[in-house]
């Protein structure tokens, strides 16, 4: 189906379909108002545009290259799987396309402070680099028990010198942390802009996370033209907000032919009930600040969501995917913890490249999608970041034992745990 | 007959106005600590004075709250508390003689069924519905369940809402408007905030319905000051903290403490 013209309807009203729209406390409207003109009035500011691109270029190390991953595509079936490095970017993941788009619209709106919350401490990383070379003040809220198993990414965020704010309320992670920084902004929105660090959250930010990712897109389009003469038959990426993966579909979702693949996090199954699958197990309905798919109980109160993964344990998605899902544009499927890292482990080995765990579920994905789509397809999944903060968590998962290294700990690469 | 839910919020303030003072409005949620004792916490704010009640609808992620009503909402939900809570304790302040409105983040209403929700809190003696992140844009299915069953849709406007947005909550509210007297979450504050006599004084001039005011009003002097300019003064984490410190015997005394200042304020 083309998409085309509803788009465009939906986004400007910041609806897709019945979802998106704005569920804030009517102290933030004026903020959302603010934040929607600074937007529009920025990108169609060609000095605005070429700031960005500079700064994309010069400093992120844009465009990423697109690498044919052809040892890893031995094992989905022989498929053309092709990653977009978007772990090669500065910080090490998509994250920094996004926040450097916000910090400039910061500075344009002479605000001081940025805040941000984070799961992964990816989202987080990007935003106090970006406070560090604009001279901006930055905070970043980040649940208790996500500070403890991204310990690596809190240093560099304090390293950086931004504050890191534990938020110790609720289930302890990405959920909780949208509310303290939600909270923050409330009582600091004249002197502070909120980056936002996915496709989530109250008009205009579903749109202009998009936006702000849609060079991923685009380059990728580009990039397997020259390669392959022709568009790939599919798109993939995990999904926890879903930002990296709106990034990628935006350069393909008007070619109908080609299928747009988004893969959640299915934790210990989802069966258990300790998962982060929102299409798989979730229902509509409201959660901070757009109507989308939420985990839910049967009173609408939040479930806590679960995943080996930080940047995808989170119990909501972005309304456009919620869109796309019911319209049937794009197919969304759940990868559990040990299928993720047995493509973390399989990645690692047969490519040289150690992926996030987040990244590690679309590669999962990509593993049966090549056998679905057989060894003539050309697919592309979006290698949104890279492994370094989640070598502990990979360490405890194989058993490597990290003080005794010299052994040469081995990993199974079959058996997972 | 009974008069309806809009009626009776509106004979309550007319009849504060005849006696030349502000209505004292006290919110706790339900089920906090338990069902129980929160139907025991709210008969205690009636008999110590409090006008009309807010029954907080306790709900997962509450981003407008501070500390004090998040750890009273957790509470009140690891102990079962759902909408059937809510209905139980809007229906014992109803009872006892005082009007009550129920106060909720929009999803639980959503995910109950918003005719169903207006429906049965009409019939447990609710008389509006507070919606604090309900935006005026997203909340016409809402106005419209709750017009049928004569409820009052009861907004909030903020500091930071612009006249031309004032005028537009004005017009779909009923019953009174509610006034975030600051930019922040709800908690007691040393002082009140000196955004909210201007704000009090812009809703004012779009509308003849009563405004009441809240956000970190804590004690009687406060109630006081807000008591001098607003139809309505609003107190919340002050009651869950009264009733974490010194059960109904603290909320009772604190309900009078504030009656008082509302009294003696003109």
């Amino acid at each position: 189906m083309s998409t085309t013209q509803a788009d465009l309807e939906t986004h400007l009203s910041g609806h897709y379909g019945p979802y998106g729209g704005r569920f804030v406390p009517e102290a933030l409207i004026s903020a959302l108002d603010q934040l929607d003109a600074a937007f529009r009035a920025g990108i169609a500011d060609p000095e605005f545009s070429s700031r960005l691109v500079d700064l994309e270029r010069d400093y992120t190390g844009r465009p990423s290259p697109l690498t044919r991953a052809r040892r890893f595509g031995e094992h989905c079936a022989g498929a053309r799987i092709y990653f977009k490095r978007e772990d090669l970017n500065h910080t090490g993941s998509h994250k920094i396309n996004n926040v450097l788009g916000q910090a400039l619209l910061a500075q344009r709106m002479g605000k001081t402070r940025i805040i941000a919350e984070t799961g992964a401490g990816q989202h987080g990383v990007a935003t106090a680099t970006a406070a560090a070379l604009l001279g901006l003040q930055c905070t970043v809220y980040m649940g208790a028990e996500d500070t403890r198993r991204q310990a690596l990414n809190v240093a560099r965020m304090k390293i950086l010198g931004a504050e890191v704010f534990s938020v110790a309320t609720g289930s302890m992670t990405l959920k909780d942390a949208i509310n303290e920084a939600m909270r923050d902004w409330v009582a600091s929105v004249d002197s502070t802009h909120y980056v936002l660090g996915t496709v989530t959250g109250p008009a205009p930010f579903p749109e202009m996370v998009r936006h702000f990712h849609s060079v991923i897109g685009r380059e990728s389009r580009e990039q397997i033209f020259a390669v392959e003469g022709r568009l790939p038959d599919a798109v993939a990426a995990c999904v926890g907000g879903g930002s990296n993966a709106m990034g990628l579909f935006s350069g393909f979702i008007d070619d109908p032919d080609v299928q747009l693949r988004g893969y959640e996090a299915g934790g210990e199954g989802v069966d258990t009930g300790r998962h982060a699958a929102r299409f798989a197990a979730g229902t509509p309905g409201v959660l901070h600040g757009a109507r989308t798919y939420v985990m839910q109980d049967e009173w609408g109160q939040t479930v806590p969501s679960h995943s080996i993964s930080a940047g995808l344990d989170y119990p909501g998605v972005g309304p456009e995917h919620a869109w796309l899902h019911d319209t049937g544009r794009a197919i969304y499927e759940s990868v559990n913890d040990s299928e993720a890292m047995d493509a973390f482990a399989l990645c690692s080995r047969s490519e040289g490249i150690i992926p996030a765990i987040e990244t590690a579920h679309g590669l999962a994905g990509v593993i049966r999608l090549g056998k679905e789509l057989g060894p003539d397809s050309v697919i592309i999944l979006n290698l949104s970041g890279r492994g370094d903060k989640d070598v502990a968590t990979a360490a405890r998962w194989f058993g490597i034992e990290l003080e005794h290294s010299e052994f040469g700990a081995s990993i199974e690469l079959s058996e997972g745990r | 007959m009974s008069p309806t839910g809009v009626g009776r919020i509106g004979s309550v303030f007319a009849e504060a106005k005849s006696e030349n003072r502000a209505l004292l409005i006290g919110y706790l949620p339900a089920g906090f600590p338990t069902l129980g004792e929160s139907v025991a916490l709210v008969e205690a704010m009636c008999d110590g004075g409090v006008d009309l009640i807010e029954v907080g609808l306790p709900y997962s992620d509450p981003l407008m709250d501070g500390p004090v009503i998040q750890q009273a909402v957790d509470q009140a939900l690891s102990n079962g508390a759902t909408p059937q809570s809510v209905l139980t304790v809007v229906k014992a302040v109803s009872d006892h003689g005082v009007v009550p409105v129920v106060m909720s983040y929009w999803n639980p209403i959503e995910q109950f069924g918003i005719e169903a929700f207006a429906q049965e809190l009409r019939q447990a003696g609710g008389a509006g519905v507070i919606t604090p992140d309900l935006t005026i844009e997203e909340g016409q299915p809402w106005i419209a369940a709750a017009g049928s069953q004569e409820l009052a849709p009861i907004f909030l406007v903020a500091p930071s809402s612009t006249d031309e947005r004032i005028s537009r909550i004005a017009q779909v509210t009923q019953g009174f408007v509610y006034a975030a007297s600051t930019m922040g979450v709800t908690g007691a504050r040393d002082r009140v905030s000196n955004m909210a006599p201007q704000l009090v004084a812009r809703v004012r001039a779009s509308t003849d319905l009563p405004i009441a005011v809240g956000l970190g009003v804590s004690n009687g002097a406060q109630a006081a000051e807000i008591a001098q300019y607003a139809d309505g003064v609003i107190v919340g984490s002050a009651f869950v903290t009264a009733a974490n410190t010194g059960g109904v015997a603290a909320v009772r005394e604190l309900a009078r403490e504030l009656a008082g200042g509302v009294h003696r304020a003109r």
